[in-house]
């Protein structure tokens, strides 16, 4: 599989990159940063034993580079099966409320600029007659919850959104598969106090893996989270005003 | 709170990232996964933070001609190994885990059951890219920089943060270890079936029931392996396999005096009185401990010390008999008393291994353990050994000094690249009179 993957450097996106590269799917990593895509591409390139790994600029915050930046990796790949988007910014709602300006990236970066970088990919893929589109979302986006209201809100969206292009673009050969991690141990939840069932990136990064294969369009990872979120769905509106969680 | 493997908690947290340069800019010590058994990788007491590597795990270069092997500190033996394996290469150097880190490996300097021939993991460093306590970022080796090289090879994180290793990978014939084992019959015979099984293999090592007693003492299990060559090899890779997993802490009393004679007899007789010979996969071989998720929950609520010395050649073959003698006397059990023989010593000024026999036992933690490690490092200083930092927790400074006349060499170098002492660990606190 040829694929554009955002967001390779960090945490989930590493370890998924890893997978994949590991069993010889072609990559091509987009991100902010160049040395740190130089370093990451260096080290899938180790991993795999094979092959190489081309990069390019693509910063989520900056959409007029989208484009440009799905063009480098349709032609560093010579063909696009693709795309993965793990990349994504965090913040605790306590954080958020006391800095309005984040708050404000926040939703840009993880909703709108998120959805308009899938604008691009679904493009392209259906361009070709189709292809694989996987975003990580979040189980923060399940149910409103008293520490991640606003990013919470935002991944709702995206998890929306994905689901809408599925129920559009499936019969034109576009499989979405929209990941919602649990809390997963990574440096973007470091210092948070870790709760049950807190997964780790290999672990996730595995079953994304399957569930990519599969072609399924929704996949919890861990996947004890699905029936987690199941109970918290189910819980009343007066239970959740009085819950911490 | 934080611990070493051991178990034994000091206030403290971890702070991990994957950029190793940022993370490590203000750092006092740096943390890689936590093996160690003591304090070594627990922070001092008026700075409890830690910088924890293990997300810096990028392989950054590797040449398959030479094996010479880049990568960030936070890399794990274990994902070398299994990357590695497939294309011919091991770590040239490993220890009983391979849940360790690059960087961790660096620090401690580890040896394994080759350091009779193959010396320390230092021996086959070629470079170290590091964050020196001033905050410069440099690169050291055996050539360059030698003095701040040979520092921190051993030195335990205290002269600055490693962010990048370079070193020679193995070149191995097959994936697979013919291994031997035979049984043992008392500490004597033990010293001469090492030095034998030395000759013709390049691994070895012991296990040793610390519990037996008079003609007894000593007895147990001398192990052996090389790796196989091509054509005795099964085809295929072994496969990694799944680990159990201690649950939860098990209540103090389940390690004691008669569950580990009970243990210790049924390991022994359970090995028949012939030589074993079979083939196995390199990660049960090395690494038997990691099999068992957890292991260390085993010694209860509060914790345990591994203790391990090297007794040197110059104190004749009868001080590991009158080591395991004093043990058995004080009443050390220990279900784990590995012995190995050691080779040369290592480029390392604080590197732990010198020719001799080195005897490692876990002592769960009692009322009495502080006594106990007095009376080991009593003898361990006058037979001229000395302990492993690396698993330290209860050494005395004033022991400490007297089995390391390396010491003030290292202070003096570490000195100059860190005048004021800012990079510190519990440990340094505890036994180098450093600043809490």
């Amino acid at each position: 599989m040829k694929v554009a993957f955002l967001g390779a450097t960090r945490g989930m996106g590493r370890s998924l990159s890893r997978l994949m590269a590991a069993r010889g799917d072609e990559l091509f990593l987009l991100g902010r940063e160049p040395a740190g895509l130089e370093r990451s591409a260096r080290d899938l390139e180790a991993r795999a034993g094979r092959g190489s790994v081309g990069v390019a600029v693509c910063d989520l915050e900056q959409p007029a580079g989208f484009a440009a930046a799905l063009d480098a990796a349709e032609a560093g790949l010579g063909g696009l099966d693709a795309v993965v988007v793990t990349a994504g910014v965090f913040a605790t709602q306590d954080v958020l409320e006391q800095d309005p300006e984040r708050a404000r990236r926040i939703l840009e970066v993880d909703f709108t600029d998120t959805v308009t970088f899938c604008e691009h990919a679904r493009r392209r893929l259906l361009a070709r007659g189709g292809g694989t589109l996987v975003v990580f979302s979040s189980v923060a986006g399940e149910r409103a919850r008293k520490p991640v209201v606003l990013y919470g809100a935002a991944k709702a969206g995206l998890t929306r959104y994905l689901e809408g292009l599925d129920h559009r673009f499936h019969a034109q050969g576009l499989r979405t598969v929209c990941v919602k991690p649990g809390f997963v141990k990574t440096s973007m939840t470091d210092g948070l106090p870790a709760p049950p069932f807190a997964g780790e990136p290999d672990e996730v990064a595995r079953v994304v893996l399957r569930a990519i294969d599969r072609g399924q369009p929704v996949v919890y990872a861990p996947p004890i989270w699905r029936w987690v979120m199941l109970v918290v769905r189910a819980l009343p509106r007066s239970i959740m005003r009085r819950a911490g969680f | 709170m934080l611990c070493g493997w051991g178990r034994v908690p000091v206030a403290g947290r971890e702070v991990r990232s994957e950029d190793l340069e940022e993370l490590t800019r203000r750092a006092v010590l740096c943390r890689g996964l936590g093996r160690s058994y003591g304090d070594s990788s627990l922070p001092p007491p008026s700075h409890p933070v830690v910088a924890a590597t293990p997300l810096a795990d990028r392989i950054l270069s590797f040449d398959g001609a030479t094996g010479r092997l880049r990568a960030e500190a936070g890399l794990s033996l274990r994902a070398l190994n299994r990357t590695f394996l497939p294309r011919g290469f091991y770590a040239p150097v490993t220890p009983g885990t391979q849940l360790i880190t690059l960087g961790g490996m660096v620090a401690a300097d580890v040896h394994g059951k080759n350091h009779h021939r193959d010396g320390c993991f230092g021996a086959h460093v070629t470079r170290l890219r590091m964050r020196v306590a001033d905050g410069r970022i440099l690169e050291c080796s055996p050539e360059e920089e030698t003095e701040l090289f040979r520092a921190t090879v051993g030195g335990m994180g205290l002269t600055g943060h490693i962010l990048e290793v370079e070193c020679r990978l193995a070149r191995v014939p097959s994936t697979w270890i013919v291994a031997e084992s035979e049984r043992i019959h008392d500490v004597d015979r033990f010293i001469d079936g090492l030095k034998e099984a030395g000759v013709r293999w390049p691994y070895t090592m012991g296990w040793i029931d610390c519990l037996s007693r008079g003609s007894l003492l000593g007895r147990g299990i001398l192990m052996k392996g090389r790796w196989a060559e091509p054509d005795e090899a099964p085809r295929g890779l072994p496969r990694p396999r799944r680990r159990p997993s201690v649950p939860l802490v098990l209540p103090g009393w389940v390690i004691n005096r008669w569950t580990v004679r009970a243990f210790n007899a049924a390991f022994f007789r359970c090995h028949l009185p012939r030589v074993r010979r079979r083939l196995v996969d390199p990660e049960s071989f090395f690494y038997p401990l990691d099999a068992i998720g957890h292991w260390n929950r085993m010694y209860g609520p509060r914790g345990f010390t591994q203790y391990q010395c090297v007794l040197p050649e110059s104190a004749g073959r009868g001080a590991a008999r009158r080591f395991l003698e004093l043990l058995t006397r004080r009443g050390g059990a220990s279900m784990l008393c590995v012995i190995k023989d050691c080779g040369a010593e290592g480029i390392g000024l604080l590197s732990f291994p010198k020719p001799g026999i080195s005897i490692a036992l876990d002592i769960p933690i009692r009322d009495d353990t502080q006594d106990l490690v007095d009376a080991l490092n009593e003898l361990v200083v006058t037979e001229r050994g000395r302990i492993y930092l690396a698993k330290d927790q209860f050494t005395r400074p004033a022991h400490f000094r007297a089995m390391e006349p390396r010491l003030e060499e290292w202070t003096c170098i570490r000195r100059k690249w860190d005048p004021e002492g800012r990079l510190r660990s519990a440990q340094s606190v505890r036994l180098l009179a450093d600043r809490p």
